[in-house]
C-alpha cells in the first residue's frame, strides 16, 4: 500500500476517465452535500451545536487516558472483556485468538473503517477464518476484492449493473439488475451467514465511558444482527472514539448522520453494554472490546492532534473538488478524501504516501463542512512542510523552490530575470499563452500562460498610468 | 459616503487616501492590465496610489509547497516593503489572505516578526474588500445589458469572507449577475497543485467551466489572478471568457 506522485496521478487519470465512476460520484456526493445542508438547516442552531461537539471532542482528547480507564472499568463491570492493542497486528492477533478459542470458521462483520485500516479480513483469511461483510456496500467490495472508496458509502463507485454481475458470480446464477432485487439477494444470502457465524465483528462509532457501552450507527440493521446473533461479539474500537457521557454522545449523534447522509439519525442506532443477561431472550454470551491505538496516541500534543476529533462522517469527501474528480481509490488508503489525505500518512507513514498531502487545492471546503471544524488545510500544509524537512520531496523540487525564493527575494534580480525570460518566450507565445507542442506541456491540454509583453512595473516606471484626476 | 466627508470645506484637492498597491507576481508578469485597472479604480475612488518597486512575491507558493524558510524570507521582505504605508491593496484574494492570515502562522515562533505581520495584516485588503468596506466606494452606472457570472475564489470567500463585495461592485457598475451552480467550487488551480497533479487540476477546471458556461453569461469574473490564469488555460473549449474584476470595473466606470 502506497501513494507516490506517479501512483496518485495514474490512478487519478483512470478515475477521471471512468464514466461510471464520474456519474456515481456526481450523483452520490450531490445527495450527501445537499442533504447535509438541509438537515443542518432544520436544527435550531447547527453552528452552535458544531462548536459544542468541537469542545466535547477536544476536551475528551485532552484527558483521553482518564476516559479510557473509566470506559475499561465500566465495561468490565458490564461483563465486557477489554483488550488493549498497540497496533493492527496485535488487534488482529487478539481477534484470531478469540475466534480460535471458540472454534470459529466463519465470522460476520458489520461496516468498520478501523478493520479496513488494519486489514482484518486479510489477517482472518490467512488464519483460516472466513470473514463475511454484511453491510451491503462492504459486501459488494469484498466480492470485488476492492477497498472502500468512500468512508460512509464504501461501494459508491459501483453501478447496479456491476453489482449484479458480482452477485451472479457469487451465487452462480443470473441476478436481476433492479435495486430491490439486488438488496433482496443480499438479504437472503447474508441472513444464512448471520445464523451460521460463530463470531460477530464490529467497529464502533462511539465508546461511551460512563457506562462502558459502544454505539453502532447503521442504516441496514446488519450491525444489530452481527452483534446479537453469533455467540461471540468483538468490537475493535479506535481509542479516539471515546466520549465521556451520554449527554456528550447525544450531541455527537445529532451531528453524525446529518453531516454524513443528511439523515436526522441513521435508521439504526444500537447501544451495546455487555453480553446477554441471563433473562435476555438473545444476544452474545461473550463481548470483547479491543481498544486500538495504532499511532493515534502519537498524534496527541502534535500539530495533528485535532485530526483525532474526526467522527468519520465523510462530509469533507462530498465537497472536496479533488475527491469528486478522482474517487476514493486514487488515495490508495481506506481513508480517502481530505481527511484521508491527512490521516493516511499519519497512520501508514509519510514516506510512501507523500502524494496525499498534495492531493488538495487547499480550497478549504472541507473545513467549512466539518462538523468538528478540523482545520484539514492547515494539517496538509504541516505535512507538506514535514516532507520538505525530512527530504521526502524529490531533490529537484527542493533545488527549484530554493532557487526561486532567492531570486524573488530581490526585486532587481527578479525583474532582470523575468525580462530575460520574456524575450526567450516571445517566439513561442500567442494570445497570452505559451504554445508548446503537446508533449512539452506538462499541463496539457491546459495552455500555460506566457509572460506579458511588458511587466506592470515597467508600465508603472515609465509613468504611463497617469492620474486621471 | 466617507469620500465626500473627507473633503474639507473649501479645499480644491480631491479627497485622498494613501494606499500601496501590491500588484502580486502573476499580475506583474502575466496580466499587467489588471494592475493598471486596479490603479485607475483606486484613483477614481479618491486614493493616492503608490507602487513600491521593491515588492516581489508574498511567499504563498513556497508556503503552500511546504517551504516555510523560503516563504518566511519573502514574507519578511514583503513586510519591510509595505509596513510603512497606511493601507495595502491587492488585486488578488489569495495573496491578501496569505498576508492577512497565514503570515501569523508562519511567524508563530518569532514574536517580533509576528507582531509586524499582525500590523500589516490589519491594513491589508483585497481590492473589492477595500473599495466596498474601507472607503465605501461604489460606481453608479445604469444597467448595461451584460450578464456575468462570478466565481468565488476559495481563499477570497473562505479565508477573507469576501463574497458580496465583488457582486455589489459588478451590479453597481451596470452588470447583472447570473449565479452559477456552486459558485464557490474550486477552479482547480491550487498553486503548485496545478503542475503536480495536472490531470486532476484540469478535470476540476473543466467542471468549473461547465458550470459557468451553463449560465449562458458572456463573462466569468473573478478577483483572483491565479484562478483567472487557470481558467483561461482551458477556456478555449467553452463559450465563455474570463476576466478580472478590476478590468471589468475599470472599463465600466470610465
Amino acid at each position: 500500500m502506497s501513494t507516490t506522485f506517479p501512483q496518485f496521478r495514474s490512478r487519478a487519470r483512470r478515475g477521471i476517465l471512468d464514466e461510471h465512476l464520474q456519474q456515481a460520484l456526481d450523483h452520490t456526493t450531490e445527495i450527501y452535500r445537499t442533504g447535509r445542508v438541509e438537515a443542518l438547516g432544520k436544527l435550531l442552531d447547527s453552528e452552535a451545536l458544531r462548536d459544542h461537539l468541537k469542545a466535547i471532542r477536544s476536551s475528551t482528547l485532552a484527558r483521553l487516558a482518564e476516559h479510557l480507564e473509566t470506559f475499561e472499568r465500566q465495561a468490565l463491570a458490564a461483563g465486557v472483556q477489554v483488550h488493549w492493542a498497540h497496533d493492527g497486528a496485535e488487534a488482529n492477533g487478539m481477534l484470531i485468538d478469540i475466534a480460535r478459542r471458540h472454534g470459529v470458521k466463519m465470522a460476520v462483520k458489520s461496516k468498520s473503517m478501523v478493520s479496513e485500516e488494519i486489514r482484518t479480513n486479510a489477517a482472518l483469511a490467512e488464519a483460516g477464518i472466513k470473514p463475511v461483510e454484511t453491510d451491503l456496500g462492504e459486501w459488494i467490495i469484498q466480492l470485488a476484492g476492492e477497498a472502500p472508496s468512500h468512508i460512509v458509502c464504501p461501494a459508491i463507485h459501483k453501478t447496479r449493473q456491476q453489482v449484479a454481475e458480482l452477485f451472479s458470480r457469487e451465487l452462480n446464477r443470473p441476478v436481476s439488475t433492479e435495486i430491490p432485487a439486488l438488496t433482496n439477494e443480499a438479504r437472503q444470502t447474508l441472513r444464512e451467514k448471520f445464523l451460521a457465524a460463530g463470531l460477530g465483528i464490529s467497529g464502533a462509532n462511539m465508546a461511551v465511558a460512563e457506562t462502558g457501552s459502544i454505539v453502532l450507527v447503521t442504516n441496514e440493521g446488519n450491525g444489530r444482527m452481527v452483534t446479537s446473533l453469533p455467540p461471540v461479539h468483538v468490537a475493535v474500537v479506535g481509542i479516539e472514539k471515546l466520549v465521556p457521557t451520554w449527554a456528550d454522545a447525544a450531541v455527537w449523534l445529532e451531528l453524525l448522520a446529518r453531516s454524513a447522509t443528511g439523515q436526522p439519525l441513521s435508521v439504526y442506532t444500537s447501544v451495546i453494554t455487555g453480553p446477554a443477561r441471563p433473562d435476555d431472550p438473545d444476544g452474545p454470551q461473550e463481548v470483547h472490546v479491543i481498544l486500538l491505538d495504532n499511532h493515534r496516541s502519537d498524534q496527541i500534543g502534535t500539530a495533528y492532534e485535532e485530526v483525532l476529533q474526526c467522527i468519520r462522517c465523510g462530509a469533507c469527501l462530498s465537497v472536496c473538488p479533488v475527491y469528486r474528480e478522482v474517487g476514493g481509490h486514487t488515495y490508495g488508503s481506506p481513508y480517502s478524501g481530505p481527511i484521508g489525505a491527512v490521516v493516511s500518512p499519519l497512520l501508514f507513514g509519510l514516506e510512501g504516501f507523500e502524494a496525499l498531502p498534495h492531493a488538495s487545492t487547499l480550497c478549504g471546503a472541507c473545513l467549512e463542512v466539518c462538523p468538528v471544524r478540523i482545520d484539514l488545510p492547515r494539517m496538509l500544509l504541516e505535512l507538506r512542510s514535514q516532507e520538505v524537512g525530512e527530504r521526502i520531496l524529490p531533490w529537484y523540487d527542493r533545488v527549484v523552490e530554493r532557487l526561486a525564493a532567492s531570486l524573488l527575494a530581490s526585486s532587481r534580480r527578479w525583474s532582470f530575470l523575468a525580462d530575460l525570460a520574456r524575450r526567450l518566450v516571445r517566439p513561442i507565445s500567442r494570445n497570452g499563452s505559451l504554445r508548446l507542442p503537446g508533449r512539452l506541456n506538462p499541463a496539457q491540454p491546459r495552455n500555460l500562460p506566457t509572460l506579458s509583453r511588458r511587466s506592470f512595473r515597467a508600465v508603472w516606471q515609465d509613468g504611463e498610468i497617469g492620474d486621471e484626476t | 459616503m466617507s469620500q465626500s466627508s473627507q473633503h474639507s470645506i473649501g479645499s480644491r484637492q480631491p479627497a485622498t487616501r494613501h494606499v500601496a498597491l501590491f500588484v502580486t507576481c502573476l499580475v506583474d508578469q502575466i496580466m499587467p492590465e489588471v494592475g493598471v485597472a486596479a490603479t485607475r479604480l483606486l484613483q477614481r475612488a479618491g486614493c493616492q496610489v503608490d507602487f513600491p518597486t521593491e515588492q516581489t512575491c508574498c511567499g504563498q507558493p513556497f508556503y503552500n509547497g511546504g517551504f516555510r524558510k523560503e516563504s518566511a524570507r519573502l514574507a519578511k521582505h514583503t513586510i519591510e516593503v509595505f509596513e510603512a504605508y497606511p493601507a495595502v491593496v491587492l488585486p488578488s484574494g489569495s495573496c491578501a489572505a496569505m498576508i492577512r492570515s497565514e503570515y501569523l502562522h508562519l511567524f508563530r515562533d518569532q514574536p517580533e516578526w509576528h507582531e509586524r505581520a499582525r500590523r500589516l495584516a490589519a491594513k491589508t485588503f483585497e481590492l473589492s474588500q477595500f473599495l466596498v468596506n474601507q472607503i465605501h466606494w461604489q460606481p453608479s452606472k445604469p444597467p448595461n445589458g451584460s450578464t456575468v457570472t462570478y466565481h468565488d475564489s476559495c481563499h477570497t470567500c473562505r479565508m477573507l469572507g469576501v463574497r458580496e463585495e465583488p457582486r455589489l461592485l459588478l451590479r453597481c457598475a451596470g452588470y447583472s449577475i447570473r449565479e452559477m451552480a456552486e459558485s464557490d467550487r474550486c477552479c482547480g488551480f491550487g498553486g503548485v497543485f496545478s503542475m503536480r497533479m495536472p490531470e486532476t487540476s484540469n478535470a476540476i477546471t473543466a467542471e468549473k467551466l461547465r458550470l459557468a458556461a451553463d449560465t449562458n453569461a458572456s463573462l466569468l469574473v473573478t478577483v483572483d489572478p491565479g484562478c483567472l490564469m487557470q481558467i483561461r488555460g482551458l477556456a478555449d473549449a467553452v463559450d465563455i471568457r474570463a476576466e478580472h474584476l478590476a478590468v471589468v470595473l475599470e472599463e465600466a466606470t470610465r
